[in-house]
């Protein structure tokens, strides 16, 4: 299915675009307004970012590939992202892990049948302090126990 | 005495990340004695203060902002570097949250410093709630004069914009950061040319950290002796400084160089949980200490050096003995396999060796020949590529087998002639 821009976005993309002395420098802000607005980054909306940045498709591809936080496949509503790193698994991240795993039945890079819920491990979120820790779409939720795991999860399914 | 806070004067307050606040605590106060100054003397001024580059490399900032090529012909670009990713690092994120008019004002002093017009902040993506505040603060500064054309009176003229990352690790290293900058794979570039001499849009660029930058309004203010006479003599100032794992009180605190690390971390983290075993103090890519090192060790540059590890980042991860190294070590070779940009053969596959090495050691299927071979990969890792992503894992494979072998060689097999390890 083919999938374009607003015009507004369009507009607001330009309005992005002036910041830089070179358009393909907003390819990144291009890939963020497209997930925004498309929920994610399908090779269809690669195309369609390709030419309002102006660049090839296999250009924004390839940049798209690169950076993790790109959904390359539909997440779910509740994309819950768990640290993996060193801070987290000294304070227990295995715990939260398995506790997400099987409260949601889900194994890490899965999405829930119902397309409510997403789970993918991530890389250090600068939480070490506070950690284990997990990222839902945007928000932070830090000092994690399985219980209050549990919660969030239990919450999530109300919202 | 305590001393004065720089950094972190304003956490805890009410509103602390908006202008009005900022302006009741002395926000942008900086500013007239700035702009009566020339460019050259701010350098000049930054760089008798001894202020080193807060992201990890410690390179001095003023002699860095005195690199740039006067009267190239060219724009000058200034980048903040606000992609905080280092595993055990969690204080710029709180920086950018709760005083972002700081880092504003900050970019103002080392923008005129180095005669440039555009900044970029390249905020880390998954910082999403400090991306809104930085371009609401943008937003508040503009409105107030503090940004746009003629800052203040002051004829100098500034636009900074928020550039989001997209989630890797590798786009803190700064020509990374650059690429990643122009909308492309964050592959760091050869060097030379340095980028303060071709750098973003091929155009001298400096780079710093969000607390470099944060830190030149109070030197401004202040003066460079008043700056120089905090810390020790090699490292000067203050900085926020990070406990993370194993004490009773994990945390940030800013504070000036030099305190004993088993003060700070019995003082401020309230002791250790259990017994310490070891130390990664400044980050993951540094190499690890011995409960035994720490003891004489100081929260310094000199110290850090002198024990064989690095300042990094100032946040400390505390490990106590229940802790199984071998464990910590394949959570870090994971890390780095995974966050490689794969341009460097000797990276892209001594990471993932690594890292499969690891896995088969704590499968119980390795002997100690995989464990010199672990070494050996180390060895040809270092040095050999573009950037120091490589040796940013090199260095803990090594330290971890050295300090703590006995952790790996008991899940080894013993007495059995090894498989090769080949390279899938």
């Amino acid at each position: 299915m083919a999938v374009t821009f607003k015009p507004e976005v369009v507009q607001e993309f330009e309005g992005i675009a002036a910041r830089y002395p070179v358009r393909r420098a907003a390819l990144l802000p291009a890939l963020w307004l497209a997930q925004r607005e498309f929920g994610w980054i399908s090779e269809e909306a690669m195309v369609c970012v390709a030419k309002l940045v102006g660049v090839s498709p296999m250009q924004v591809m390839e940049v798209a590939n690169f950076y993790s936080m790109y959904q390359k496949t539909k997440p779910g509503k509740h994309h819950l992202q768990v640290c993996q790193t060193i801070a987290c698994l000294l304070a227990g991240s295995e715990e939260i892990k398995k506790t997400v795993e099987r409260v949601l039945n889900l194994k890490p890079g899965e999405t829930s049948a119902d397309g409510q819920f997403s789970y993918q491990l991530v890389e250090c979120l600068a939480s070490c302090h506070t950690a284990p820790c997990m990222q839902v779409n945007d928000d932070y939720h830090e000092n994690l126990t399985p219980e209050s795991t549990e919660k969030l999860i239990a919450d999530l399914r109300k919202k | 005495m305590a001393t004065e806070l720089q950094l972190t004067k304003r956490y805890g307050l009410k509103d602390s990340h908006t202008l009005k606040v900022f302006l009741e605590t002395g926000g942008y106060a900086s500013l007239p004695k700035l702009f009566a100054m020339t460019p050259v003397q701010v350098a000049e001024e930054v760089k008798a203060s001894g202020l080193k580059g807060r992201g990890g490399a410690g390179f001095p900032a003023g002699m860095k902002w005195s690199f740039v090529p006067r009267n190239s012909g060219k724009p000058v670009y200034l980048v903040v570097n606000a992609d905080e990713s280092e595993p055990g690092t969690f204080t710029d994120r709180f920086l950018l949250l709760n005083d972002p008019h700081l880092l504003i004002e900050g970019i103002i002093c080392a923008s005129y410093s180095i005669e440039c017009h555009t900044c970029y902040i390249y905020c880390r993506g998954e910082f999403k709630q400090q991306f809104d505040r930085l371009n609401a603060a943008i937003d508040e500064a503009k409105k107030a004069g503090y940004l746009g054309k003629n800052i203040q009176g002051s004829g100098f003229d500034l636009e900074v914009y928020v550039h989001r990352g997209a989630g890797a690790y590798i786009c803190g290293e700064e020509t990374g950061l650059l690429e990643s900058l122009e909308g492309k794979k964050g592959q760091p570039r050869m060097k030379p040319p340095f980028p303060a001499v071709q750098g973003l849009f091929a155009c001298p660029t400096i780079i710093n950290n969000v607390k470099t930058i944060a830190s030149a309004p109070w030197i401004i203010s202040n003066g460079a002796k008043s700056y120089a006479a905090l810390g020790t003599p090699e490292s000067q100032g203050t900085h926020i400084f990070g406990l993370s794992g194993h004490v009773n009180q994990t945390g940030y605190w800013e504070l000036p160089f030099g305190m004993p690390m088993m003060d700070f971390i019995n003082n401020y983290g309230k002791g250790v949980k259990g017994n310490l075993k070891a130390v990664i103090p400044g980050g993951s890519s540094c190499p690890v200490l011995t409960a035994k090192e720490c003891e004489d060790l100081t929260l310094s540059y000199e110290s850090m050096k002198a024990h064989g590890t690095m300042f990094g980042t100032g946040c400390a991860i505390i490990m106590n003995d229940t802790v199984d190294m071998a464990v910590v070590l394949k959570n870090l070779t994971h890390f780095y396999a995974d966050e490689s940009c794969g341009q460097c053969t000797p990276c892209r596959e001594g990471t993932a060796w690594e890292d499969r090495l690891m896995k088969k050691i704590l499968a119980g299927e390795a002997t100690a020949k995989e464990l010199d071979l672990m070494l050996e990969v180390a060895d040809n890792m270092e040095g050999k590529t573009i950037c120091v992503f490589s040796s940013a894992l090199a260095m803990p494979v090594r330290s971890f087998i050295k300090k703590f072998r006995a952790d790996f060689e008991k899940h080894l097999i013993k007495n059995m002639v090894s498989v090769p390890e080949t390279v899938a």
